[in-house]
C-alpha cells in the first residue's frame, strides 16, 4: 500500500488562543498584559481597540455599557470598563466543560 | 432530475485530490466530485453549485482550511463538511468541532481506515437535517401528536428544542395541558408547536393532571395551523394570542425592553419595537458583530457565536442566526448569566 504514502503531509502550524488579561487606557495603549509574548503584540492591541470602538460606539447609541462579553466558539472574551480604558480578559474555552 | 449530491474536496495537492475522487466515487449513492485546489477555487465553486459536502484539508497557502470553514459556516450553513488532517492533536480537534465541522478525520492510512472513511461520508450525506423531531425523523410534532390521539394513548410528550422545553399532556387521545417555560394551556401548546425541530421523548401518562385544554385536538392543530400561517406571513394577529414567531415573539419575552433586528444598512432593513433611536442602535449592532466577527476569523476562534453588553440602564445581547443580526435589550435586573441563557433562547425562537 506505498500509495497510502501520499496521505502523509506535514501538520499545519496553528496559532495558540490566548489566555490571561491586559489593560488598555484611553487612547488604546496596553498599560499591563499577562498574555504569553509569544501572542502577537498587534493583537493584542487590536482586540483592545475593537473593546474600547464598542463601548465607544454603544454610548453614542445611548447605550451606556460598563462590560462586554463576546463568546466565539473555541474563545470568550471578557473586558470591564475602566475610567475610559478596559480591562480585558480572555479564555480559551475547554471542550470538555466550556467556559459560561 | 438529476438527484446525486454533489461533493467538494478540497486540497491543495492535486495527486491526493484525485486519490479521494477515487474513493468518493466507489460510494454506493454515486456522488458527483468537484475538486478545488485552493480556498479561493473552493468558494467560487460553493457558490455557483448547491454542495451537499465539502471535504477539506487544513494546511493550504494563502486560505487555510479553518478559514474555509469559518467562512462556509457562515455561508452556507447547511453544508456538511468534512476536515481530513494529519494532526492527531485534541486541542485542534476541539477548535475544528467548535467552527461547527461534522467529521473531523485523521487521513486513512489502511484499507481498513479508508472503508470506514467512505461509510461515515455515505451516512453523513444521507443524514436528513432539514427539519423533524428526532426519533421519528421527517415527522412534525403535529404527526405526532395525531399518532397519540389517533391511537388512544395516555402520555405525556417531553419537547425539547435547544434551550426551549415543554410538555404536552394527552389522556385516552385527549388533549389536557401543555406547559412551556412560562405558559400553560392553549397557548403554551401553540408555542411549543412553532418549533419547527427538537427531539423528544414520551413519558407515561399522567391521569391526575389538571385539564386546561378543552378543545378537540383536531380543532386545536386545526387553528394551530392557521395561526402559524399567519405568523409566517408577518401577520402579528389580533393581539389575543401569544406570537410564535419573530419580533413580536421576542418583544412578548420576560425581561425584554427592545428588539431590534438588521439585515443591513438602510431604513429598509432594519425593523425595531421599544427603541426611540433604532438608527443609532441598529449600526453600533452592525459594526459591533461584523467586527468581532472578522477578528474570531483572524484568531480562527470559531465562530461568534453571542454578545452581551451589561449597562446601568439596560442589558443588551447580540447574535446574528442566518442573515438577520439580532439586538435585543434586556431589563438591567438581570444577570449576565440571565441574559445570556434568554438570549439562546431568542435566537432558537428566531430561527424556528
Amino acid at each position: 500500500m506505498g500509495f497510502l504514502n501520499l496521505f502523509s503531509k506535514p501538520a499545519p502550524a496553528i496559532a495558540g488562543l490566548p489566555s490571561g488579561c491586559f489593560t488598555v487606557d484611553r487612547t488604546g495603549r496596553v498599560v499591563v498584559a499577562t498574555i504569553p509574548s509569544s501572542f502577537p503584540a498587534t493583537t493584542v492591541q487590536e482586540i483592545g481597540r475593537h473593546v474600547l470602538d464598542t463601548f465607544r460606539e454603544a454610548q453614542v447609541a445611548q447605550l451606556p455599557l460598563a462590560e462586554l462579553a463576546i463568546h466565539f466558539g473555541s474563545l470568550k472574551i471578557t473586558a470591564r470598563e475602566l475610567r475610559g480604558g478596559a480591562i480585558i480578559f480572555l479564555a480559551p474555552k475547554n471542550p470538555i466543560s466550556p467556559t459560561q | 432530475m438529476d438527484t446525486h449530491h454533489k461533493i467538494l474536496l478540497l486540497d491543495d495537492d492535486p495527486d491526493l485530490l484525485e486519490m479521494y475522487r477515487e474513493i468518493l466515487e466507489q460510494l454506493p449513492s454515486q456522488p458527483e466530485i468537484h475538486t478545488a485546489a485552493s480556498g479561493a477555487r473552493a468558494m467560487a465553486l460553493l457558490e455557483a453549485h448547491p454542495f451537499r459536502l465539502l471535504i477539506t484539508d487544513l494546511k493550504m497557502p494563502k486560505m487555510d482550511g479553518l478559514q474555509v470553514l469559518s467562512i462556509v459556516r457562515r455561508k452556507y450553513p447547511l453544508l456538511r463538511t468534512v476536515v481530513l488532517t494529519s494532526v492527531a492533536d485534541e486541542n485542534f480537534r476541539s477548535r475544528v468541532y467548535a467552527l461547527g465541522v461534522d467529521l473531523f478525520w485523521q487521513k486513512p492510512a489502511t484499507e481498513n481506515e479508508i472503508k470506514m472513511f467512505r461509510e461515515c461520508v455515505e451516512s453523513l450525506m444521507d443524514r436528513n437535517e432539514d427539519s423533524g423531531f428526532r426519533g421519528v425523523q421527517s415527522k412534525s410534532l403535529v404527526d405526532i401528536i395525531q399518532l397519540e390521539c389517533i391511537s388512544h394513548s395516555s402520555s405525556v410528550l417531553r419537547i425539547t428544542n435547544g434551550p426551549l422545553s415543554g410538555k404536552i399532556w394527552i389522556d385516552s387521545g385527549e388533549l389536557v395541558d401543555a406547559e412551556t417555560d412560562d405558559t400553560r394551556g392553549e397557548d403554551a401548546f401553540l408555542k411549543i408547536l412553532a418549533w419547527r425541530a427538537g427531539s423528544f421523548e414520551t413519558l407515561p401518562g399522567e391521569a391526575t393532571r389538571a385539564r386546561t385544554i378543552f378543545k378537540s385536538y383536531n380543532a386545536l392543530l386545526l387553528e394551530t395551523a392557521q395561526l402559524l400561517d399567519e405568523a409566517a406571513s408577518n401577520n402579528d394577529g389580533d393581539g389575543s394570542r401569544p406570537a410564535t414567531r419573530g419580533i413580536p415573539a421576542v418583544a412578548q419575552m420576560d425581561g425584554v425592553e427592545f428588539v431590534l433586528t438588521t439585515k443591513g444598512p438602510g431604513k429598509e432593513n432594519f425593523e425595531a419595537r421599544g427603541l426611540e433611536n433604532p438608527e443609532r442602535v441598529e449600526a453600533w449592532t452592525r459594526q459591533t458583530l461584523e467586527r468581532f466577527r472578522t477578528l474570531g476569523e483572524r484568531l480562527q476562534a470559531g465562530p461568534l457565536e453571542q454578545i452581551e453588553a451589561l449597562g446601568p440602564q439596560r442589558h443588551v445581547a447580540l447574535a446574528q442566526p442566518g442573515e438577520t443580526a439580532l439586538c435585543v435589550g434586556w431589563r438591567a435586573v438581570l444577570s449576565g448569566d440571565e441574559v445570556r441563557e434568554r438570549m439562546k433562547k431568542v435566537v432558537t425562537i428566531w430561527a424556528s
